[in-house]
């Protein structure tokens, strides 16, 4: 028996002995998650700056931030989202309980990805822990400092046998989804998407799957474009540009192309210093393929500004590329790293169309001081989420679900939607033995006059909460009568009495 | 005629141009679908009658009344469904609109199935229609009648350029999943899921798999056992047994068995009268492979009929039967009986029943029959199923806001009511961030520091999101 495998049935084992079932239990994890997140912040920021040379700053700001509030948010929240939610009833399940139980699923995998390695692996863990679950967690070996301290510290905070981590390369992840899981969640690129897919189609497994893609940014040409590349600079190169919802290029009119890459080369001046090589706050492309792999895709062409690069401390400088087309190398794949590409179209419906030409991306982004024109991005584009007029900030609303659709993922996460996601609804209709006179009608031999019954009675479009808004209309209008009647009726009276009795 | 290529090519055209998608057109197509209907009742009923040999009371009840249901029930709601849905901020975000879109996939496929041919192809394509996509609708081969009449009838009554039928057997099944759809629904077996999944995988399709498996029935404790027997042979026989959500078999005590098989008999006999096989309330297995596996699981059982066991091959008729004496490996429960056959399994406790039924994989449904809340609440927390449903059967399904669907293999994702909207949609968030306030931004800059980190940590968290403004 392999060690995935081995692992995999204690985490069952463990889960089939009922002791996540209960909320107390549930909570207790979550806050001692988040005490590892807290008591160990400086490692945690050691790790990273090892894997991707992120600041401390910077991984507090992108990883742990987010995954302390993520985790706050389930322990204040989980009574809420675990409690039955009562459903409409229809007329004859009116004397019925009838309610949707969230339950946990079971089992299930994480597959967490690098360039986040612990905001990415660990809060789908906790929508997996606040809905009941156990979990497999495996954290990605490219952000291998990462992984080795997950690996080493969860276990001293987390039940090792609910929540065991296992780490390792290709093989060992490729063993681990031959297992059978309740749920897997898998965090990456399109192509190792398909295969989980396709591995837990053998175990009928559901999966969520967060991919990626070329996320579009169109600038209109009108708006303020001082603010708008702010917003654009900090959303791309944060993390070097290895963000899933990084702005993966520009679509913008021709007339603005050379201002765009001004205003963007004050912004990189301004949060990155003349030389952002030596600045503590710029990252690093996480090894030396993916550096390979993001130079190549500058070849054909032109630096408008950056460019310099160093294989050695996989160093790529921010660079913006202009007069790109859409058939440049650079439009081939998802960059994921600090390489600016700027297509330049006619106006918004050529942007429209090669959006729509492509693949639906995770994320449309678009900045315009015209509602109408953002209005006709929502609705003539598709991705993901839209965010107007700022980069990567739709990530950290909770009450917003995270996730792709098409190429670029299915399934979200996030707050409650990582909570149900992770959970089986169960529908529930509790019924008594009595009333079963009224059953009657729907029981063989059958007849016409019955048959007249149960359309009435079960397909009624009239339901319990219909009746009771009608009660209570009838009723206000009712007490709104009766109380102008005798406003009216007394200031009638009155008005008599005035005149002296003559009518007016 | 076209080949499959060139429908699926059409559809997407037609949806990129967005025929599918404006509420009038929806609504229009979904009163199209209830005209299809109503229009010709009789012709559906004649072809699920000539497929299943179903009687007009279950086809009114379970194909076409619950499919004006449904339909009625998205128009009435649709304006609502369709609405942005506005959502809770944190206070950095909270001049923004936040909100989440419903917005149509594209291209769906909808793989109907044999046992209820209307109601199973035609339900989800409610919500798909309701949802704006453009939809590819491929009923069962297996009950051909029904199969022959929605491909007549749906290009005359809905729109040809957003919904297609397409005909055809597992070979005609496989080619088109070859093809991309943004979203399959399919209502069948496991074995035929697993392969759908493979085949979604290749294009990151996602999918929604309505299947099966054994549905339990729980009685103990006090019962009355005629409202029990009455509700739980109503559930069973429905169809000839021959639904998802049937139950498959009882667990029950000896001394609950003693009482309950004659209340049974008792049931049968009014349901059906003395000679089951010529009450036109019956239906018939569909196929003869259908009605031989079935013969064969029973003959292969080592329990002992205490009702039934008539059959008659040319009519496809098998007697409602229930079997008592039966032991966990029994030929009765290898599988899913989907037939007319009861098998009764005795445990003396509540608690060992449970535990057989944990050891076997999530139903689709699971039932309980009792008076005693205390023991519907146990066998409801010690469990898992796709739905739950305590002192009857199969009805929980025409509760249009309880969403239908399995867990594990009996499936994955639900449908009816608003759940099939939001099955065949993607919730899209949507953020607009203003203009205004940008030096609040500069927070979250580099150069990163302390300061701004500690502003960053209060204006994010989800507790300030509390009303303060």
């Amino acid at each position: 028996m392999s060690r995935e495998q081995l692992v995999v049935e204690r985490t069952r084992k463990a889960f089939l002995t009922g002791s996540t079932k209960p909320l107390k239990f549930r909570i207790q994890q979550l806050q001692c998650l988040l005490r590892f997140i807290t008591e160990r912040r400086k490692d945690i920021a050691d790790a990273v700056h090892k894997d991707l040379y992120k600041s401390e700053h910077g991984t507090e700001l992108f990883e742990t931030l987010g995954l302390e509030g993520d985790i706050q948010l389930a322990i204040e929240k989980v009574w809420e989202w675990a409690a039955p939610r009562p459903v409409e009833k229809t007329l004859l399940t009116i004397s019925d309980e009838v309610y949707i139980r969230p339950e946990p699923l079971g089992v299930v995998l994480i597959i967490g990805a690098w360039n986040y390695p612990w905001a990415v692996t660990l809060k789908p863990l906790v929508g997996a822990i606040a809905a009941g679950n156990a979990a497999v967690i495996k954290p990605s070996e490219i952000s291998s400092h990462s992984a080795k301290l997950m690996e080493d510290l969860l276990p001293l905070y987390l039940d090792k046998d609910l929540y065991p981590v296992v780490t390792g390369g290709v093989t060992e992840t490729q063993e681990l989804l031959k297992q059978r899981f309740d749920h897997i969640f898998y965090t990456g690129n399109c192509t190792v998407g398909k295969l989980v897919m396709q591995a837990a189609a053998q175990h009928l497994t559901p999966v969520s799957l967060e991919l990626g893609g070329k996320s579009p940014c169109f600038i209109d040409k009108n708006c303020d474009l001082n603010v708008a590349c702010r917003r654009i600079t900090w959303g791309k190169f944060v993390n070097c540009g290895q963000t899933c919802i990084a702005p993966d290029y520009i679509l913008c009119e021709a007339s603005i192309q050379s201002r765009v890459v001004e205003e963007i080369r004050k912004c990189i001046k301004e949060f990155y210093t003349e030389d952002p090589k030596t600045f503590k706050d710029y990252g690093r492309i996480v090894n030396q393929r993916h550096f390979r792999r993001v130079v190549a895709l500058m070849e054909g062409s032109t630096v408008a500004l950056g460019g310099d690069r160093d294989e050695s401390q996989c160093y790529i400088a921010p660079t913006v590329l202009k007069d790109v087309t859409g058939t440049s190398t650079v439009m081939t794949e998802e960059i994921f790293g600090p390489v600016l590409p700027i297509i330049t179209v006619s106006g918004l419906d050529e942007a429209i169309g090669f959006i729509n030409e492509r693949e639906k991306p995770l994320v449309v982004y678009v900045f315009s001081h015209d509602k109408k024109l953002i209005r006709r991005v929502i609705t003539e584009t598709s991705s993901g989420a839209l965010l107007a007029n700022d980069c990567l900030v739709h990530a950290t609303v909770s009450a917003l679900p995270f996730g792709g659709v098409g190429n670029s993922g299915m399934g979200c996460y996030q707050g409650r939607h990582g909570f149900d996601r992770l959970s089986h609804l169960r529908s529930c209709l509790i019924k008594k033995l009595n009333m079963e006179a009224v059953n009657s009608m729907r029981y063989p031999p059958h007849t016409a006059k019955k048959m007249g019954w149960v359309r009435f009675f079960l397909f009624n479009q009239v339901s319990v909460c219909r009746l009771r808004r009608m009660a209570l209309l009838t009723l206000v209008t009712v007490v709104a009568g009766t109380v102008w009647l005798k406003y009216f009726t007394s200031n009638c009276r009155n008005t008599l009495s005035d005149t002296g009795g003559r009518s007016v | 005629m076209e080949t499959q290529i060139q429908v699926i090519d059409r559809l997407r055209e037609s949806f990129r141009r967005g025929i599918s998608k404006p509420e009038q057109f929806r609504r229009e197509q979904l009163n199209s679908l209830i005209s299809m209907i109503r229009d010709n009742e009789e012709l559906f009923l004649k072809a699920v009658h000539k497929d299943l040999n179903k009687p007009k009371f279950e086809a009114i009840m379970s194909e076409m009344d619950i499919l004006f249901n449904e339909a009625h029930y998205a128009l009435s709601n649709l304006k609502t469904w369709m609405q942005p849905e506005y959502v809770g901020k944190n206070m950095a975000t909270k001049l923004d609109d936040c909100f989440v879109r419903r917005e149509p996939l594209g291209v769906v496929l909808i793989i109907g199935a044999w046992n209820y041919p209307v109601n199973l192809t035609l339900i989800p394509m409610v919500g798909a229609i309701a949802a704006g996509n453009c939809v590819i609708i491929k009923p069962s081969e297996v009950s051909a009648a029904t199969e022959s009449l929605i491909a007549e009838l749906v290009p005359k009554y809905l729109s040809q350029e957003c919904y297609a039928v397409i005909r055809g057997g597992p070979e005609e099944t496989k080619a088109l999943l070859k093809n991309r759809f943004d979203h399959i629904f399919y209502t069948g077996s496991q074995t035929v899921a697993r392969s759908i999944m493979q085949a979604a995988s290749v294009h990151l399709t996602p999918v929604t798999l309505e299947l099966g498996g054994k549905c339990p029935t729980f009685i103990y404790g006090k019962v009355d056992f005629k409202a029990a027997a009455q509700r739980l042979v109503w559930a069973k026989f429905f169809n000839s047994g021959q639904s998802c959500v049937a139950p498959d078999y009882l667990l029950c005590s000896r001394a609950t068995q003693d009482a309950l098989v004659p209340a049974i008999i008792e049931a049968l006999k009014k349901f059906y009268g003395e000679d089951p096989q010529t009450t036109p309330d019956l239906t018939r297995m569909v196929t003869l492979k259908h009605w031989n596996r079935v013969m064969e699981q029973l003959k292969s059982s080592k329990g002992k009929i205490v009702v039934g066991g008539e059959s008659n091959q040319e009519e496809k008729y098998i007697a409602p039967t229930v079997v008592v004496d039966i032991t966990a490996d029994d030929s009765l429960m290898d599988q899913e009986i989907f037939g007319p056959v009861l098998p009764i399994l005795t445990f003396e406790s509540l608690q060992e029943g449970i535990d057989f039924v944990n050891t076997k994989e999530k139903p689709l449904a699971l039932y309980v029959y009792s008076d005693e809340s205390s023991v519907v609440r146990k066998v409801l927390e010690e469990t898992s199923s796709g739905g739950f449903c305590s002192n009857d059967g199969i009805i929980h399904m025409a509760i249009p806001t309880l969403p239908f669907g399995g867990v594990g293999v009996s499936g994955s994702g639900s449908y009816h009511g608003r759940w099939s909207f939001e099955t065949f949609s993607h919730r899209r968030a949507c953020m607009m961030r203003g203009w205004a306030l940008e030096r609040l931004n500069s927070l979250r800059y580099p150069p990163y520091d302390e300061n701004k980190l500690s502003w960053l940590r209060w204006t994010t968290s989800p507790k300030s999101s509390c009303n303060i403004l």
